[in-house]
């Protein structure tokens, strides 16, 4: 099975840091959590297979709230 | 109605009420189009079945409208699908649009070369006529209108029932009874049997409008359109020029208010424009459930459609799931009546039923979900998907407006026998509906018009030995053979596969053997022919195999 990446990987990470941070720039709450939405879906295209995105579900939702 | 006029069926006081009485091997509950399919099977197979039912016409409204190629395929079989596919309306493309433009655009023609369409519209107080008329025409069966079941008492070898009509109430025993009584089944309910699933908190507004329109039929769905905002609509035709509006309202609309021409007719005129002429045939409000029963079998009472198992609209699984009950229940209660397999074969009725209701309200719960998000979260995902979808094609797979009903693949059932590893690339597995194609014989045209009934033995290229034949034709679990091409020994029905369309769509090699249950299913498939394979595939297929084992040890 294919494991999620989870060492440093992005090539330049402060860029990228920024530019996320700028795409929201001007959004009300309501745009931006419509861009996450389609980023998130994306992205998630581009990996393409569910057992990593099961993976990255998982990491995402630790540490967030109570897992019931 | 101005382009219908229910039928009054005739109610006939019964001769119980007289002192007569009468053993019925089967008695069915309900004649919607599930009862009605239950009843028209086992009447098919010569078995006395009373068909009861509460009211003395067809459906009012026209409730279910979209049968699928699986539905048409199996009223092939019971020689009544051809007046459906006259009356109704053949469709195959579907459009989405979100607010004021097209996201998405689907066609759901299975290619050339199988006998019937992907779907038809057709209101189902028409198929529910046809199959009547159907019913009708076999000797075996009898209909009593009028006549509600009251009362269920449960034994070990029957059923005894309590039928109330105009006339006074009576008791009647029957082998078995299948309660095909509907949503709010009242065999379940004095059974004090439960339906558990989830309720959706949503109202819809179902409008049949007759109107002369130029539109195509397709079905065309809506997200938050401009007419409509921040809810789903549907519009999809049906036969004599009525059209399927559904609106979705939300909760906290009043039920009530909404079913008033008043409230109706501005929507509509919203949704097609300020000089469209219709009029309103008939409309309702509606909320839905996805729910099931634990176990469609209680001892000597069968529970089918939405008695069953209940779904959302969307998707069409609701009749042509109920529909694919009757089918796979009838063989089975014929063999069991006749003693030729034993009573747990109807535990396989279950196994293999509740599976398929469960894919069902899997599929219908997702859609739910995407047409009505629950959360801000979950509606901004599905906005997200909508917006994405006009631009990338990733996104068109993740709309979902409802995922069209499909025939169950049994692949997990017990009556299948697994093939040998590596054997088939392709074909339909074990459990899955057999494919038609297109060859010629003295049948008829379509494959599927060889398969079904009884076991039938589908020989590619040939070669089963004429004792083979014969031995197989009189065994206990009779089972035909159709060879296609080659050379075919006596008894054997011949077909050509000129175009090889067949060969293709069972990935079929010369010797290539599928062993196809009497409801068309695959049930176990062979490179080569062996007498042996084929007698303990058909034993497993008939749950005669456990008895074997038991027997053993």
């Amino acid at each position: 099975m294919t494991m999620l990446n989870t060492e440093a990987n992005l090539s330049a990470p402060d860029d990228f840091y920024q530019e996320l941070i700028d795409a929201h720039r001007d959004l009300s709450a309501a745009q931006s959590a419509l861009f996450n939405a389609r980023l998130i879906l994306l992205l998630a295209n581009h990996v393409g297979d569910l057992a990593v995105l099961r993976q990255a579900l998982a990491a995402a939702r630790q540490d967030v709230g109570a897992v019931k | 109605m101005k382009t219908y006029a229910h039928p009054v069926y005739p109610y006939t006081r019964p001769a119980e009420l007289r002192g007569a009485t009468r053993h019925w091997p089967v008695v069915v509950a309900g004649a919607g189009p599930v009862g009605l399919t239950a009843a028209i099977d086992l009447a098919s197979r010569g078995i006395d079945v009373l068909l009861v039912d509460e009211d003395d016409t067809v459906s009012v409204g026209s409730r279910a409208i979209c049968w699928s190629k699986r539905t048409l395929e199996i009223l092939d079989r019971l020689g009544c699908a051809e007046r459906l596919v006259q009356k109704g309306v053949g469709w195959s493309v579907g459009r989405v649009f979100f607010r004021d433009e097209q996201v998405y655009e689907f066609n759901l023609l299975p290619g050339e070369g199988h006998r019937r369409p992907a779907f038809i519209n057709l209101q189902q107080y028409w198929v529910e006529q046809f199959l009547v008329e159907r019913l009708s025409e076999l000797a075996p069966a009898e209909l009593r209108w009028r006549s509600k079941v009251v009362g269920v008492e449960h034994g070990a070898d029957g059923v005894a029932l309590r039928i109330r009509t105009p006339d006074g109430d009576y008791t009647l025993h029957a082998d078995w009874l299948i309660a095909a009584d509907g949503a709010h089944s009242s065999v379940r309910t004095m059974l004090g049997l439960e339906c558990e699933g989830q309720v959706f908190h949503d109202r819809f507004l179902i409008a049949d409008i007759v109107m002369s329109s130029g539109f195509p039929a397709e079905r065309r769905f809506w997200f938050d359109p401009p007419f409509h905002r921040n809810q789903s609509a549907l519009l999809h035709r049906q036969a004599d020029d009525v059209w399927r509006i559904d609106l979705q309202l939300g909760w906290d609309a009043d039920p009530e208010e909404e079913k008033k021409p008043e409230r109706i007719v501005p929507r509509i005129r919203a949704m097609l424009g300020e000089d469209a002429r219709f009029e309103i045939e008939w409309a309702s409000v509606y909320t839905f459930q996805c729910r099931r029963m634990r176990s469609f079998r209680r001892g000597r009472v069968l529970f089918a459609g939405d008695a069953a198992h209940l779904v959302s609209p969307f998707g069409a699984r609701g009749a042509n799931s109920g529909i694919q009950d009757a089918d796979n229940l009838a063989w089975k209660l014929d063999l069991v009546l006749a003693g030729r397999a034993p009573e747990r074969l109807l535990d396989s009725y279950d196994a293999e039923r509740a599976k398929a209701a469960d894919d069902n309200i899997r599929h219908s719960t997702r859609s739910t979900d995407f047409i009505t998000p629950k959360s801000e979260v979950s509606r901004s995902f599905r906005d997200a998907v909508l917006g994405l979808a006009k631009r990338y094609a990733f996104a068109r797979a993740l709309v979902n407006s409802g995922r069209l009903s499909l025939p169950a693949t049994l692949s997990e059932s017990p009556l299948n026998t697994p093939d040998a590893a590596g054997a088939f690339a392709s074909g339909p597995v074990p459990g899955a509906a057999a494919i038609d194609a297109p060859v010629s014989g003295p049948r008829g045209d379509w494959l599927l018009g060889y398969l079904g009934g009884g076991f039938t033995l589908l020989c590619f290229g040939g070669g089963i030995p004429a004792d083979a034949v014969r031995s197989l034709a009189g065994d206990g679990i009779a089972c035909t053979v159709v060879h296609v091409g080659g050379k075919p020994a006596t008894g054997v029905c011949p077909i050509d596969d000129s175009e090889g369309l067949a060969a293709r769509r069972y990935d079929a090699r010369q010797g290539t053997c599928y062993l196809v249950r009497p409801d068309q299913h695959v049930c176990a498939r062979w490179r080569a022919f062996d007498l042996g394979a084929v007698r303990a595939a058909l034993a497993r297929a008939t749950a005669q195999v456990a008895t074997a084992a038991k027997a053993a040890a």
